[in-house]
């Protein structure tokens, strides 16, 4: 019985786990490193603001293997394209990767994205020879939109970032899914596994998640959760989630046949 | 319609009035709606006596709450003292033109010997201050951010008001952040406090929030100096003026600070009753009224209260700081704006947070955020991105 996987290729590269993880807000590096072990993923994003060039005791980076996990900087706390741009091309020397994620968010209280500046800013980037995963709303015509542009993936937020309320955004996320020729990976407000799980249920190729593991009582049990969440949830996915009953839906107050009798 | 005019719709004794005849169905109210989002009637009633009895549920949601937003993380900064030369007479403050005291303006060959220190102390935020003197104006303060903006991830600054063109060309400079504390919302106290000098104006002090959201300044912060007259009516116009804010210039990130009045140099002032616990309350009241809003800890205070206080909402913490010019090279203590309690090492604090299971955060800005980065990019197509 084969109850493995498949792996999810973005930019050209496999990538065995579907569950991607945040490194910001754990208590410690060795926490994030546990949990980061625990949870299996292999794409890790790490905010540039957070990233310390020249201190390798206390850098972030310093509890990331790179020969196990591949690095997915992020332009958090950028306000436009055009610092996006800047951060990427940063990012791109300090961290020796032309992948980003790409987040422009000019609210940083709600840190809602902007659909315009990302679209302007994943057409530059796409062209200076990066791989562009941008962070957008659950906006399927902006999602269509920036894969015409060139992105290798599209990141469509679940619900507000951080807010563990899960796929509240659920209707659009599912036109997304179906109309995507490149991976959708659902991004931000995924507070439990089972929020993960249905996500890869629905057909979403992968999630990132952040604050529901770093803010959990015990991050590292629930890195372990979340792994569990997406390995069911794609594994169901893949397996051909069995049509849902009509039962119960049919409910016409007089019988619609009945005429038939009588002819 | 700028925050001075708002105010003028609010008398500070009806607001105090209102905050402490707040009862406890009130609070129970405010406490049931805090995931949902409170309005300003309920922050009132979470600073009233009647809130009193909820501190520790407070102090719980509160601390849930910072960790949901921000992990278990605290960010360290350092303030740089670059002048104590003051022309406003102020009845509170050691650096009033009045005190007798040795004034000094760093000039570039101090400012990078301080800048050193606190480089190597780890530091990558730093907070430059002064007093209030026509020399120590735009120009002054460009060359300091130009001197010192590659070597720190951010530099905000505390100094006097200035116009919406002033702070948009230090912002051009790379200036990332802007404190400009009201001290108090109350204008008899104001009056009392504030006797002479450009500071007395207390509409333009009032309005200086909204000139830095129109220059689009990336973080403004506010606060009280508690002390100088009622805490909880002080702490809810903090509330009015961050609300204010954060639906006028909502591109702006906003930090809220706890000052009270410690011993200094100086006229004895009557002090209002505002001590630790009235601190960890108004904190508190901060975080259920704003999830995102930053709270900043000060070394006024003392380590034993910092070490059982930084878990309940705040995310920002000052160490090792001195409040005198060129106090991290020569430290002549008598130059000082106000008393350290906290004297203990940045490292030491930041082992401390360790200890407690919160990873002190030294940077959590780039200094390419503010157009400075360490990479020359090539040049943006067309100047449009």
């Amino acid at each position: 019985m084969n109850t493995t996987c498949t792996p999810i290729e973005i930019g050209g590269v496999k990538l065995r786990s579907r569950l991607f993880l945040g490194t910001g807000k754990f208590s410690s590096g060795s926490v994030m490193a546990e949990s980061l072990k625990a949870s299996g993923a292999e794409l890790v994003t790490v905010a540039l603001r957070r990233v310390r060039v020249g201190w390798p005791d206390d850098d972030l980076m310093a509890w990331i293997d790179r020969k196990v996990h591949r690095l997915l900087p992020n332009t958090s706390g950028v306000r436009d394209a055009r610092e996006a741009v800047l951060a990427a091309e940063l990012a791109r020397e300090a961290l020796e990767t032309n992948w980003v994620k790409l987040e422009i968010h000019p609210d940083p209280k709600y840190l809602m994205p902007d659909p315009v500046e990302t679209l302007v800013a994943t057409r530059e980037l796409v062209k200076r020879g990066f791989v562009v995963l941008p962070y957008v709303h659950a906006d399927p015509v902006l999602c269509k939109q920036l894969e015409e542009a060139g992105a290798a993936a599209v990141m469509p937020l679940g619900a507000p970032i951080g807010s563990n309320r899960g796929l509240e955004s659920r209707a659009f996320l599912e036109i997304i899914i179906a109309q995507s020729k490149i991976p959708v990976v659902v991004d931000a407000g995924l507070g439990v596994p089972s929020h993960a799980a249905a996500a890869l249920e629905m057909g979403a190729d992968a999630v990132l998640v952040n604050t529901a593991i770093a803010a959990a009582e015990d991050p590292v049990r629930m890195a372990a959760a979340f792994r569990a969440g997406v390995d069911a949830g794609r594994l169901a996915f893949e397996a051909g989630v069995a049509p849902r009953s009509l039962r119960g839906e049919a409910s016409a107050s007089s019988p619609l046949t009945a005429f038939l009798a009588t002819v | 319609m700028s925050f001075s005019r708002i105010l003028d719709e609010h008398r500070f004794e009806d607001v105090v009035a209102r905050v402490r005849g707040a009862t406890e169905r009130d609070v129970r109210r405010a406490l049931g709606r805090v995931r949902s989002g409170l309005a300003l009637d309920d922050l009132a009633a979470l600073l009233s006596p009647a809130a009193e009895a909820h501190l520790e549920e407070m102090a719980e949601m509160s601390r849930r709450l910072t960790i949901e937003r921000f992990g278990r993380t605290l960010s360290l900064y350092a303030p740089l003292y670059l002048s104590n030369a003051c022309a406003n007479v102020c009845t509170y403050c050691g650096f009033s033109a009045h005190n007798k005291i040795r004034r000094k303006i760093l000039n570039p060959v101090e400012i990078e010997a301080e800048a050193g220190v606190l480089s190597g102390h780890g530091f990558e935020h730093v907070l430059l201050v002064t007093g209030e003197v026509g020399h120590v104006g735009v120009p002054y303060l460009r060359e300091a951010i130009r001197q010192l903006r590659r070597r720190f991830a951010s530099i905000s600054i505390e100094v006097q008001p200035m116009g919406r063109d002033d702070y948009a060309e230090l912002v051009g400079e790379g200036l990332s952040a802007v404190l400009v504390y009201q001290e108090t919302y109350d204008a008899a106290a104001y009056k009392r406090t504030h006797l002479s000098g450009p500071k007395a104006d207390m509409r333009h002090r009032l309005d200086t929030p909204d000139a830095l959201g129109q220059a689009r300044v990336k973080k403004v912060g506010l606060g009280a100096l508690y002390g100088l007259s009622d805490w909880r009516a002080d702490s809810w116009f903090v509330g009015l003026h961050l609300r204010h804010l954060e639906t006028t210039y909502w591109r702006t990130r906003y930090s809220i600070s706890f000052a009270r009045l410690r011993p200094h140099e100086g006229d004895e002032i009557a002090v209002t009753p505002f001590g630790e616990r009235q601190l960890v309350h108004a904190a508190c009241a901060f975080r259920l009224f704003s999830p995102e809003v930053e709270l900043s800890l000060s070394t006024r205070e003392s380590a034993r209260f910092r070490n059982h206080a930084f878990r309940l909402g705040f995310t920002h913490m000052s160490a090792g700081s001195k409040t005198n010019p060129g106090g991290y090279t020569s430290a002549p203590e008598s130059l000082e704006q106000f008393a350290i309690d906290d004297d203990r090492s940045p490292a030491e604090v930041a082992e401390f947070l360790r200890g407690q299971g919160y990873e002190p955060v030294w940077k959590d800005w780039d200094a390419t955020f503010d157009g400075f980065g360490l990479v020359a990019p090539r040049e943006l197509e067309g100047g449009k991105v």
